[in-house]
């Protein structure tokens, strides 16, 4: 039962095969077996999860009307507020904090009746492409334990591999969505920025920040985005627009006469062999759905990494401020007679991990003043040269495409002592979230070397959201036929307790 | 090539308030070398004719109805204070010591 799609789950629900409070135990059933070696959860939610569960079943009973998701499971990720649920973002700053409060998100799924299992492990404050840099241990990948998952989503995209859930919700600032669905063989959405509400998103970089869609299958990722997507007067970002139209898309899948852009700067030297074949493959098979191929080239995106980190750290510097030891979170150093400027010194020192300071520092430098323009202001200019890329590519296709990320999943430690290294592997994911428009990466087969997931990314124009899932869902139904299953039926069995 | 010295990060992280050992503070400066370089490259590109974007989203003076709607409870808001007193935040001393 756990290994079905959402949307198969939900249709078992409503025909009344099943229960969520049946279905909701399979999954905490799941979780306790094989949680001791994936790590994806920082909090079960036992009772919580139940309870909400039995809440969607007597509605059910009574004849009420659901939403097309209710019942069903879900992980999230611990950047996210839920009131009354332990909320840490992977920092020892906020062990034990409680939010008073849901955010917009969490506001959503209660209100769709998609039961919250619990929350996801994630790098600190969801600064990292591994998961390496939680303060509460890494995630491993349910593909091969010794890999990383991903990051900063590496929680949520292992809980979906894993069969621990089969819907999560991630954030995106620089590729967290889509980095880690890639690496486990799952689907990630990255809104176009305003799509979803960032009220009661931890914010880290508040100008690319954007919570989306995990799931296993495309059309569960559509269904996903629009439970929780909308206006909402909470967060003056958000848009003030329908909401794209993205199930029906989905469902659709017709991709006849779209024009598919490859981009030139997105492929080629230092994207491992397998990656190059996998996209390779399913651009062939995207030709054959009926999709025109064209290439296109955005000349600017190669300064785009290092724009990133500029003024992904300067936001982080000063929205990280709000961890002052004052209100909430952690406190130290409050002995008689210390200073609250000691205190914060000494909390912020033992609260925050090696990523997170290094980023606070190097954003404090870029905004001080004497190297304010040449840091963050220059790289606010790169920020519009890369919007331009994307507009003119735009008027030569419908959708861009790339591989998700350079490389399958690396080993656990390889590259956690090399920021640069690691910061590498969000070269192609990080333009989207520059420009603000939806980006999605989907399974595209496991790389012939080494036997671990590949994923393809689909970049759409703002508010087009819909056309990334009409040929996410062609690439899919595709690649399904080629192998008969899909491509999860491949992951190794977890040995579980 | 841009580098900052112990010092220069000393001063960032007092700046952050960030209290930092020696050793981080000479780990960060030699990163730093190899971080700035690399960041560097946003100089190389973008002229003075280029407008800088600092948000996605053209959006201006966004206001909700002006009306008074429920909010945390003081209960709520202290919830998660390391220390409170009366129904207020208890915070250590910020001003000098008072004769």
């Amino acid at each position: 039962m756990i290994h079905l799609s959402a949307a198969h789950m939900a249709a078992q629900l409503s025909a009344g095969e099943t229960t969520s409070v049946e279905l909701t135990q399979k999954h905490l059933d799941r979780i306790a077996s094989v949680d001791v070696d994936v790590h994806a959860f920082l909090f079960v939610n036992n009772e919580g999860a139940l309870a909400q569960a039995a809440e969607v079943d007597a509605k059910r009973a009574a004849g009420e009307k659901l939403s097309p998701l209710a019942g069903v499971p879900l992980a999230l990720k611990d950047v996210m507020t839920q009131k009354g649920v332990p909320t840490t973002c992977g920092s020892k700053i906020l062990e034990g904090w409680r939010p008073p409060y849901d955010s917009t998100v969490v506001t959503n799924l209660k209100k769709n009746g998609i039961v919250i299992l619990g929350k996801t492990n994630m790098d600190e404050f969801a600064m990292g492409s591994s998961t390496e840099n939680s303060a509460y241990g890494p995630t491993h990948n349910p593909w091969d334990l010794s890999r990383i998952p991903g990051g900063s989503g590496g929680g949520s995209a292992a809980a979906l591999a894993a069969f621990e859930a089969p819907l999560a919700i991630g954030t995106d600032t620089g590729g967290s969505i889509r980095q880690p669905a890639a690496v486990t063989g799952t689907v990630g959405v990255k809104p176009t920025y305003g799509g979803v509400s960032r009220f009661g998103l931890v914010a880290f970089s508040s100008s690319l920040d954007q919570a989306g869609p995990c799931a296993r299958t495309v059309l569960d990722a559509a269904l996903l985005h629009e439970a929780i997507a909308g206006l909402d007067p909470k967060d003056s970002t958000s848009i003030n627009a329908p909401v794209p139209q993205v199930v029906a898309a989905a469902r659709s899948g017709d991709v006849k006469g779209m024009k598919i852009g490859v981009v030139k700067e997105l492929n080629g030297d230092g994207y491992q062999s397998g990656v190059r074949t996998r996209f390779e493959e399913s651009l062939e098979l995207l030709a054959a759905a009926g999709a025109e191929i064209v290439e296109v080239s955005a000349p600017n995106f190669e300064y785009a990494l290092a724009a990133y980190y500029l003024i992904a750290p300067s936001e982080c510097s000063s929205n990280l401020a709000r961890f002052d030891a004052m209100r909430y979170g952690l406190r130290v150093g409050d002995v008689d007679g210390a200073s609250a400027e000691s205190v914060m010194n000494l909390t912020r020192e033992v609260g925050f991990g090696r990523e997170v300071k290094r980023r606070i520092i190097l954003g404090t430098y870029a905004l001080s003043s004497g190297y304010y323009d040449a840091y963050y202001g220059s790289a606010q200019k790169v920020r519009t040269l890369i919007t331009q890329d994307f507009n003119n590519a735009f008027e030569k296709c419908d959708v861009m495409v790339s591989p998700t990320c350079p490389t399958t999943a690396f080993k656990i430690g390889e590259k956690s002592n090399d920021p640069i290294a690691m910061y590498l592997n969000d070269i192609a994911t990080i333009p989207v979230n520059m420009a603000g428009i939806g980006g999605m990466s989907l399974p595209s087969g496991l790389a012939p070397e080494d036997g671990l997931p590949v994923g393809f990314q689909i970049m759409a124009p703002a508010m087009k959201d819909e056309r990334m899932y009409l040929v996410g869902a062609a690439l899919e139904a595709a690649l399904l036929t080629k192998w008969g299953a899909p491509l999860l039926s491949k992951i190794p069995a977890l040995a579980g307790k | 090539m841009t580098s900052l010295s112990r010092d220069d990060v000393a001063n960032l992280a007092r700046l952050a308030r960030i209290e930092m050992s020696d050793e981080e503070l000479v780990n960060l400066s030699n990163e730093f070398t190899v971080i700035l370089d690399a960041v560097a490259r946003v100089q190389e590109v973008a002229g003075a004719d280029v407008l800088p974007t600092s948000h996605p989203l053209p959006l201006r003076n966004v206001f909700r109805p002006d009306v008074v709607v429920p909010s945390l409870t003081p209960e709520e808001a202290l919830s998660g204070a390391p220390a409170q007193e009366e129904s207020r935040f208890r915070v250590p001393q910020i001003l000098g010591e008072e004769a």
